[in-house]
């Protein structure tokens, strides 16, 4: 959520599922909910069907969300960044912006320093060599009072509003067909509609998943909505938002609880080697407020970081050793995402491998580079309920899995878990609830839930530890464990933890004797975190899940005060129970909600008050003018990002790495500059002349993942993979719908049915056709389905420039029609 | 199928006995809104959950609707038609849910010849009673939906049973229930018809005017009904008739042939009773018997009159 | 052999009509006849369903019946061979017909001599030779065990309706067939022990008992020639 966090301040869906039912219109790019959020989208249908909400679905695709949509317009997969800003750009000149939002509560009147630019595809500070640009001139200028200069007339050519016009100027509605493919008339229909939710009381909501993510430019896509969003006052208001929906039940879980390799939970980052101390460290998290009298959450990054290290470290964290923070490690690199630690896999430099949740030889791209590097572990570790092809990379499937087993000298462990029905715990879902669930049945076999497993193996070290001692022993040794059974952490007992507690009475400040909380007590809530060391929070975000009260995540209460889809009472959202985050901007700067049927959070006279949790100060008055968006530094949304995201701080067209076209607007520039890509990697690219036809790869409705096709009823509902062609590519190439076909890339290469469709049509970019070719994932070697071939034997490894998301929804293949492979019948 | 008394039979395959009336009872519907269907085929997985039903592990045949067809095993199916409407120039990807439409006058019931294998609840479920089914597979031939499918495991003819078990305890069908998007309702004939109406005048506001409600008239009406974009052309939704009703060929064959039949072998019965009583039976005198021996001496003395002459 | 050739006793003469095999094939003929007319009854009618359980209850009967079928195809096929010479119709079916209100009322003056068949036992085997073809036609198309792919579901409602028309017009033959058998009396014998009374040939089937008279005498007298 590389894109949310730096435009609003979070890394998370705006919204919230029920209250899409709240849009007047509904768009989606980038995704497919229809089809991978069969459930979640019973709130569009709720939005159309009660609200006679109107539906926008732009894709390459005619999906199953096309089939239920009112307007549908295709778009070349890589390209929704000039359609985004072809779309902002439609706002500014026809005026369709909601003044007095964008006046309050976005940084459109800031004024940028001096030396900022855009030209010829690059902003300023670019470094070729480096892939990566100095950020320096993205930032603000800051004036004489140590606050950012802003032009509330928006005059001054280097505010953000006059950049944001100016960086979007090249986007016309005819480049914008040129370079994507949408009809003009389509696309100006489209902005039209958009145009409409300008208004305060029609709001618009932005759903996407990995349709948007799966690029190298991922984050500047969801950063185009953002701006769109932004400019039509949709941000914080019911019915709106920029929703991301999570695909993996849990996934929200993941970054909350710092799950990445760059993170601790609650999205702190984990220090760097050049951090050498907490206070260094501290300073890099100073953040001081931009605008005079805002809030700015991140104030308090040490009570949330001191807190944490009491839950970790308990009484072995103190003042004195900085609260054991030599015991965290320190980043040597950005992130060691997946691509990069199959990299060092590849290149021998791995010894070992826990995965946990987790399938890469399906899920990460080039399955030969997967391969490679499994192959050249010493040991894997593999803690699924399913028998995945991980675990059986090794083991020879025929083309399905062309290995040699005596070649290879990995050890493979598989360690059999549980599933979410045979355990107990919370789930994060895309809305940030945290639901809590009770088994439904015991676990077969041998299988032991994740935390048994891992507490095993913690106990198991430590005592190796204990009696052998070793370079570096102590963070093993005084990792805080007061768990009733040590072998078995109770998941409630984790929860109690994660949401924190009072280590010592905290007493008044006026009167020291006076005990206003004694020690063992569960926190209501992160504002009572400290820096002192006098509260341990395992994760600041989630606390006030497991209270005094008892476990709000098991609450169960759908009650919904005025049907308004919010249901306060129904399990537990982060931030501190709200719903909609940023609802504050519902109201007006008064503090009048903008429209009557869309109130959200309203000022009563002396308090906000209204559906939702306030995402704000409770008694901050309107006349103090603080921003909405809590958690930046300007109070406001950013238009104009700085320097928090690698790749530019307006989003701009680039091509995909692999792209049937030449980029448009910067015709030298291949791929997105600031991302990165190994010199392997890059080496495998293939060109259009020998690979004509765009790419994607997705999902379909009948399958989850490589799981389901574990699951009998989900293999008979879609058995066996076939890979999606247009009407036109299959005449051109004789192919038959149902037949063989062999796909290949510069990388691998893949045998499949072909499904022809009308679906597929081809794309009409600068006035010759693109071919889609569609592969959906799913198949593999193991299951109750046939035996089929993940995409990712065809993927290039490249990845977002901010969060390493590989580029599986755009990349360049070829096809021909074949014959079935041996064994095969039809 | 579902032997529960409060799902009172009103109607019996091959029966003429009157089923007991006196109760009062409301008939349901399920009601498809198609223009809500996203083709997620929950409904087909709760159909097979709920039922115990497992289908085979198929092969991709050119579509992506799975299994291919409907079968003993799978009760209902998510047809898809990719449709290229003339009029707006658009493509439209129509996706309906298949399966029995418990009409009020079933062709499947007209056409069994197995005392009480199909039954009519008073609710206006049609289901299928298997340990009645004789296997003859004329309920295949008396649909006109093409509905029911036969085992060739045990003989059987299966079809939806519109969960009557379920419905008979005061439960929606298990399909109603998984829908996500509220595609598939489940309630009284009459609410669901006034949720058409509104659903279909939803659908005019964007454009569709030819939206309607499906609920074929020359079956009696239906008691699973859907609601349609092209309510004009049902054919488009992978060829739902136009016009269903049952063929006139089992009309007659289940009406004017039985009669026909009843007439001529009675003709001849009690033709040959009358007959026989009035006429009398055709005896052979001994007069008869005489002129054969007659016959037979004329022939000798013929033959050796013959045999002389050769000689 | 019982009734092999003309025997006389007491005054009346006993002449051969049909040969042994050719009773056996008649009477698995009848027989699968009135098992399918049961069978087929339950399944046509629901009042008359009781009759399945003769065959072991519903499903039985449904699985038995094309099988009698097949069995009464191929049984009548070998009947219908061995008669199809004396069926042949000829100018004396004319006469016959004409004088068919004198043959309902027992009245044998100025009726042609006949040969081996009346012009009634003609159309009984004619009309069954095109009836059980219909029946075996249909029957196939409607036989879904085997035959489920073969035709579409409208061809079968059309076989359906057919299958049960010839059927029904199949039985009421035959019962005019039996009784015809009961009605005109010395019939059965025929059937049963394979020879008629020479009055009985005499009064039904003149032209057919001379040309059997000439033919078994004749033969008589060369076997005992060669004796």
């Amino acid at each position: 959520m590389a894109s949310l966090a730096p435009s609003f301040g979070r890394g998370a869906m705006t919204n919230d599922w029920m209250d899409i039912k709240n849009a007047d219109l509904l768009i989606v790019m980038g995704g497919n909910p229809a089809e991978a959020h069969p459930v979640g989208f019973k709130w569009v249908i709720e939005a159309k069907v009660k609200n006679k909400a109107r539906l926008i679905v732009v894709d390459p695709r005619f999906t199953r969300t096309a089939a239920v949509a009112d307007f549908y317009a295709p778009i070349r997969q890589g390209t929704d960044i000039a359609f985004l800003n072809g779309v902002t750009r439609y706002l500014l000149e026809s005026d369709k912006i909601q003044h007095e939002y964008v006046k309050a509560y976005t940084n459109a009147s800031f004024v940028v320093r001096e030396g900022f630019d855009y030209k010829d595809g690059l902003f300023t500070g670019y470094d070729a060599d480096k892939r990566a640009y100095d950020t320096a001139t993205w930032e603000y200028e800051i004036g004489p009072d140590g606050f950012a200069v802003v032009d509330e007339t928006w005059r001054h050519p280097r505010c953000v509003m006059q950049l944001l016009r100016k960086h979007v100027a090249p986007y016309t509605p005819e480049m914008v067909e040129r370079i994507c493919g949408t009809p003009k008339d389509k696309f100006l229909k489209i902005c039209e509609m958009i145009a409409t939710t300008a208004a305060p009381e029609r709001t618009m909501t932005s759903l996407y998943a990995l349709g948007w993510t799966h690029h190298s430019s991922g984050s500047q896509n969801i950063r185009g909505m953002c701006v769109v969003q932004t400019l039509l006052g949709n941000i914080g208001m019911p019915g709106g938002g920029i929703n991301a929906l999570r695909g993996h039940s849990n996934i929200q879980g993941l970054t909350d609880l710092g799950l990445m390799s760059e993170l601790l939970p609650g999205y702190m980052d984990l220090p760097l080697q050049a951090d050498k101390d907490l206070d260094a460290y501290m300073s890099r998290h100073q953040f001081k407020t931009l605008r005079p009298g805002q809030t700015n959450y991140w104030q308090n990054y040490r009570k949330f970081f001191v807190s944490f290290m009491k839950a970790m470290y308990g009484s072995a964290a103190t003042a004195e050793n900085n609260f054991a923070y030599d015991w965290l490690p320190k980043r040597d690199v950005p992130t060691y995402d997946v691509l990069r630690a199959f990299e060092l896999a590849r290149q021998g430099k791995m010894n070992g491998y826990v995965m946990q949740g987790f399938n890469p030889l399906m899920s990460f791209p080039n399955k030969t580079k997967m391969t490679e590097g499994l192959s050249k572990l010493k040991f894997l570790v593999v803690l699924d309920p399913l028998q995945t092809e991980t675990a059986r990379f090794w083991q020879n499937h025929g083309i399905y899995n062309d290995v040699k087993p005596a070649d290879i000298k990995t050890e493979v462990f598989e360690l059999p878990t549980t599933c979410f029905a045979e355990d107990e715990g919370s789930l994060s879902n895309s809305c940030r609830w945290l639901q809590w669930h009770w088994p439904a049945q015991e676990p077969p076999g041998l299988a032991r839930t994740d935390i048994d497993i891992m507490a095993e193996l913690h106990l198991r070290l430590r005592d190796l530890y204990a009696r052998e001692g070793g370079a570096f022993p102590d963070p093993i040794l005084h990792l805080h464990w007061p768990y009733e059974v040590a072998r078995r952490p109770r998941p409630d007992e984790l929860a109690r933890e994660i949401n924190g507690y009072t280590v010592e009475n905290i007493t008044d400040p006026a009167d020291k004797n006076r005990v206003i909380t004694p020690a063992g007590r569960q926190l209501d809530s992160f504002a009572q975190l400290r820096d002192d060391g006098k509260t341990a929070c395992g994760c600041w975000i989630y606390s006030g899940c497991y209270t005094e009260q008892g476990n709000m995540m098991a609450r169960r209460d759908p009650h919904d005060p005025d049907n308004r889809g919010i249901a306060p009472k129904w399990a537990w959202a982060w931030p501190a129970n709200r719903r909609i985050l940023y609802n504050r901007a519902s109201s007006d700067p008064q503090g009048k909600p903008w429209a009557e049927d869309k109130k959200l959070v309203w000022w009563n006279g002396s308090q906000w008050v209204g559906f939702d949790v306030p995402d704000y100060g409770p008694a901050i008055p309107p006349s103090q003018a603080v921003g909405p968006f809590i958690m930046n530094q300007e109070g406001v949304a950013r238009l104009f990002v700085r320097s928090l995201m690698r790749d530019g701080p307006f989003p701009a067209h680039y091509e995909p790495f692999e792209s049937p076209r030449k980029n448009l607007l910067a015709p030298d520039i291949i791929g997105n500059p600031a991302a990165r890509i190994f010199k392997q990697d890059l080496a495998e690219l293939g060109s259009s002349e020998k690979f004509p036809y765009a790419a994607t790869s997705y999902r379909v409705t009948e399958h989850f993942h490589y799981w389901t096709k574990h699951a009998r009823i989900n293999a008979i509902l879609q058995p066996q993979q076939f890979v999606e062609i247009g009407e036109e590519l299959a005449r051109e190439k004789g192919i038959a719908n149902g037949g063989w076909v062999r796909v290949w890339s510069n990388r691998g290469a893949l045998i499949s049915k072909a499904l022809v469709t009308k679906r597929l049509k081809p794309i009409i970019c600068d006035g010759r056709p693109v071919h889609v070719v569609g592969i959906p994932h799913h198949w593999g070697f193991t299951g109750l389905t046939k035996k089929g071939f993940s995409p990712n034997s065809l993927t290039p490894v490249v990845g977002d420039a901010n969060v390493q998301t590989p580029e599986f929804k755009a990349w360049l293949v070829n096809i021909e029609p074949t014959t079935p492979p041996a064994g095969e019948m039809v | 199928m579902a032997d529960t008394n409060s799902l009172d039979v009103i109607r019996r395959s091959a029966s003429s006995d009157v089923p007991p009336s006196v109760r009062t009872h409301q008939e349901v519907a399920k009601l498809i809104d198609v223009s809500r269907c996203i083709g997620c085929k929950a409904c087909q997985a709760a159909c097979e959950e709920w039922n115990d039903v497992r289908d085979n592990v198929g092969v991709f045949s050119g579509t992506i609707q799975n299994p291919p067809d409907l079968s003993a095993r799978s009760w209902t199916l998510m047809r898809f038609s990719e449709y290229e409407n003339p009029k707006t120039g658009e493509l439209e990807w129509l996706i309906r849910k298949d399966g029995c439409m418990h009409c009020t006058d079933p062709g499947c019931l007209k056409a069994c010849p197995a005392p009480g294998a199909i039954v009519q609840y008073a609710n206006g479920i049609v289901d299928f009673v298997e340990e009645n089914c004789i296997g003859c597979r004329y309920c295949i031939k008396g649909c006109p939906f093409n509905i029911p499918r036969y085992s060739a495991q045990d003989n059987k003819a299966y079809k939806c049973t519109l969960c009557s078990d379920r419905v008979s305890v005061g439960q929606e069908p298990a399909c109603a229930k998984a829908c996500p998007t509220g595609a598939i309702m489940f309630g009284s004939k009459g609410s669901m018809i006034e949720q058409a109406a509104d659903r279909v005048l939803d659908l005019h506001a964007r454009g569709y005017e030819n939206a309607g409600l499906y609920d074929p008239p020359g079956v009696g009406g239906t008691h699973v009904m859907y609601v349609l974009q092209h309510a004009d052309q049902p054919e488009l939704y992978q060829g739902l008739p136009k016009d269903p009703e049952i063929s006139p060929l089992v009309q007659i064959w289940k009406g004017g042939a039985k009669a026909f039949g009843f007439a001529v072998m009675g003709l001849g019965l009690i033709g040959g009773f009358l007959h026989y009583i009035t006429v009398g039976p055709n005896e052979v005198p001994s007069e008869a018997e005489r002129e054969a021996v007659e016959l037979e001496r004329e022939e000798k003395v013929k033959q050796a009159a013959e045999q002389g002459a050769r000689r | 052999m019982m009734d092999a050739g003309i025997r006389e006793a007491s005054g009346v003469i006993y002449v051969p009509r049909y040969s042994a095999l050719q009773r056996v094939n008649h009477w698995v003929t009848a027989i699968l006849f009135v098992l399918l007319t049961l069978s087929g009854l339950a399944i046509f009618y629901p009042w008359l369903y009781f009759f399945s359980v003769f065959f072991g209850g519903g499903p039985a009967t449904r699985f038995l019946h094309p099988w009698f079928g097949v069995g009464l195809v191929v049984s009548f096929f070998f009947l219908a061979v061995q008669f199809v010479r004396n069926n042949i119709p000829n100018r004396d079916d004319m006469k016959w017909m004409r004088n068919f209100r004198k043959v309902m009322t027992n009245d044998h003056e100025n009726l042609p001599e006949l040969g081996k068949y009346n012009a009634g036992q003609k159309g009984v085997y004619w009309s069954q030779i095109f009836l059980i073809l219909a029946l075996l036609v249909t029957g196939i198309m409607i036989w879904d065990q085997y035959f489920y792919g073969w035709t579409s579901i409208p061809t079968k409602r059309l076989a359906l309706l057919v299958h049960s028309l010839a059927a029904v017009i199949a039985i009421a033959i035959i019962i005019v067939h039996i009784y015809a058998g009961i009605w005109i009396k010395g019939t059965g014998r025929a059937m049963t022990r394979g020879s008629v009374t020479g009055g009985w040939a005499y009064l039904h089937h003149r032209k057919w008992l001379r040309q059997v008279l000439a033919k078994e005498l004749r033969e008589r007298s060369t076997t005992s020639a060669v004796e």
